[in-house]
């Protein structure tokens, strides 16, 4: 047997909660920052504050949720554990919290030494996240494509940073960078070879886990990442020399839409009739990434709709909150329920009945937070042409962050007091 | 056919027949879904003796290992069985809602089990076992209602 495989069931539980429990207070740092800058940001995705708003999202709330999701997945889906969770943990999350609120911090202020101090942290911390993942994912035995997808997804975040550090120095003062092209370069890789990457690779598993549905079809499931790879090195590529951008785009556009549809299409082909939250929660995240993959597409055959503030605020609502923070979301309330419910498994004594995971996060908590998270989405895609609904839209969006914090927390609170209860019948035996 | 590949498809019979007894309890049709969730519970438990009895034993004669894999395997099936003794004492309470809970822990370790299992077990059994003419599919069919790997 290869020496390193591991099967541990998972990682000590306070490595993955204190990223997922993190989490959400970006989720509320930006929908009160939204609701307090106002109409501003939704006319122009260059403005300082609404550069600030997007890192809080994918720094903070996005970032973080998916470094605690990679220590959770990687035992059950690629059979390694990162080593030294603990240390990793501990070294790699405040790093990463207290990046992702300088960066926006130095975005909107146009502080130099926020956004410097920022960008080397971000470099430290992901620097550690992709060895420790890196090492793992490339020692493992396990193949498939959703290793493959994980193994190009950490490749994805690592470039991602770089260029956001070449971003950082740039608007901090060395002007020699070529910004724009920079920065839709280093979006393509955030977005695309990162968290889609990451999401494919991830929903491989958890789609045909929840609902029961049949498997991504293989061809298409190991292809994809693939592709997907390609078209980013294509239209990293307009560095240097210029590309056929719009095709690359749509080429691009093509493979998210494709990736959305067939997770659709799996949907309606489970076999488990029973639709949890997590199931609305999956279904609208890819309906926004269907939705953004035809409006992106329809954008670049139609070069009047290029320079329009307002396609670029739907384009950012629909793939940033609407695919990664919904698919996020829905995923947290399977996974802080259960890896509590497994710890206290093996706390209690063989026989011993723990709290279940709906006795830990109740079915009506997880509901009333998802229909305030789809009014949030409702909102800020209508701010879009009525820009003064944003206030109410950030409202809504901050209120609905902090209630998902607040199941989490209710979560780990019962776990916390089950833990105790089993410790004190054992100490009582 | 691999020699783990009836388990594959027994796995997939056993996700049917929870679904249904899941479905029967949600929607309250008691005196059907004790029934189903009966025969969804003999299926897991002859898959799983199919697996501790003849699988990982031959696995780790192979490896000359009895703490790898298998072991974690073991754990889990325990933790399943917990469950559904659970579940049978709240369906013979009629309690839908204690029901629901335990069905919905036990679909996530069962299913993230069961990809443990697809995904890097079996796939080194069938590596490790190719030569060894294992009956998988006869000792499933023995020790339970399906006819998976006919």
């Amino acid at each position: 047997m290869p020496a390193d495989l591991s099967f541990e069931q998972a990682p000590p539980i306070s490595v993955p909660l204190r990223f997922f429990l993190s989490a959400p207070i970006f989720g509320v740092v930006a929908g009160a920052l939204l609701s307090w800058w106002g109409a501003d940001v939704v006319t122009s995705r260059w403005l300082g504050e609404t550069l600030a708003l997007t890192h809080l999202l994918v720094a903070g709330f996005m970032l973080q949720a998916m470094t605690g999701a990679l220590f959770q997945f990687l035992p059950v889906a690629a059979g390694c554990n990162i080593a030294r969770p603990m240390l990793v943990a501990a070294t790699v999350h405040p790093l990463l919290a207290a990046a992702a609120l300088l960066l926006p911090l130095g975005l909107a202020g146009g502080i130099a030494i926020a956004l410097r101090v920022a960008a080397a942290l971000f470099l430290f911390a992901v620097a550690i996240v992709v060895v420790a993942t890196g090492r793992a994912l490339l020692r493992t035995p396990a193949q498939g494509a959703t290793v493959l997808a994980l193994r190009l997804a950490v490749g994805g975040l690592a470039i991602t940073v770089l260029l956001g550090t070449a971003l950082a120095d740039g608007l901090a003062g060395h002007r020699s960078w070529p910004l724009v092209d920079l920065t839709s370069i280093h979006v393509a890789w955030g977005l695309g070879g990162w968290a889609l990457v990451l999401l494919a690779g991830v929903s491989y598993f958890v789609v045909p886990m929840f609902q029961l549905t049949p498997p991504y079809p293989p061809r298409f499931a190991r292809w994809l990442p693939l592709l997907l790879l390609a078209v980013l090195l294509v239209w990293s590529l307009q560095l240097i020399v210029p590309i056929p951008q719009q095709l690359v785009l749509i080429c691009g556009m093509a493979l998210a839409g494709a990736f959305s549809a067939t997770t659709l299409w799996l949907q309606q082909r489970r076999r488990r009739r029973i639709r949890d939250p997590v199931f609305w929660f999956f279904r609208l995240a890819m309906s926004c990434l269907l939705a953004a993959a035809l409006l992106a597409a329809g954008v670049a055959l139609l070069p009047a709709l290029h320079d329009e503030a307002s396609v670029a605020w739907i384009l950012g609502v629909l793939l940033i909150p609407g695919v990664f923070v919904s698919a996020i979301n829905g995923m947290l309330y399977k996974i802080v329920p259960f890896i509590s419910w497994l710890h206290l498994q093996r706390l209690a004594l063989p026989g011993t009945p723990v709290p279940n995971v709906l006795d830990l996060l109740p079915g009506s908590a997880m509901r009333a937070q998802m229909i305030l998270h789809l009014l949030a989405m409702v909102l800020l895609l209508m701010s879009a042409v009525w820009p003064s609904i944003v206030t109410l839209a950030g409202v809504a969006f901050a209120t609905s962050s902090a209630w998902l914090g607040v199941n989490l927390s209710r979560a780990v609170w019962r776990y916390v007091r089950a833990r105790g209860r089993i410790g004190a019948s054992e100490r009582g035996r | 056919m691999t020699v783990t590949q009836p388990l594959h498809t027994h796995h997939k019979h056993c996700d049917e027949l929870f679904a249904l007894a899941e479905e029967g309890v949600h929607r309250l049709r008691w005196d059907q879904c004790i029934g189903q969730f009966a025969l969804f519970r003999g299926e897991l438990e002859g898959h799983f003796a199919t697996e501790e009895q003849l699988l990982f034993p031959a696995f780790e004669a192979a490896n000359g290992s009895t703490s790898g894999p298998p072991q974690v395997m073991r754990i889990e099936h325990q933790q399943m069985r917990g469950l559904m003794g659970e579940m049978a004492q709240a369906l013979a309470s009629r309690s839908a809602g204690a029901f629901a809970g335990l069905a919905e822990t036990l679909l996530v370790l069962m299913q993230q089990h069961n990809m443990k299992e697809e995904h890097i077990l079996y796939p080194m059994c069938d590596r490790l076992l190719a030569a060894a003419q294992l009956p998988v599919a006869d000792d499933l069919r023995r020790r339970t209602a399906s006819t998976c790997g006919e």
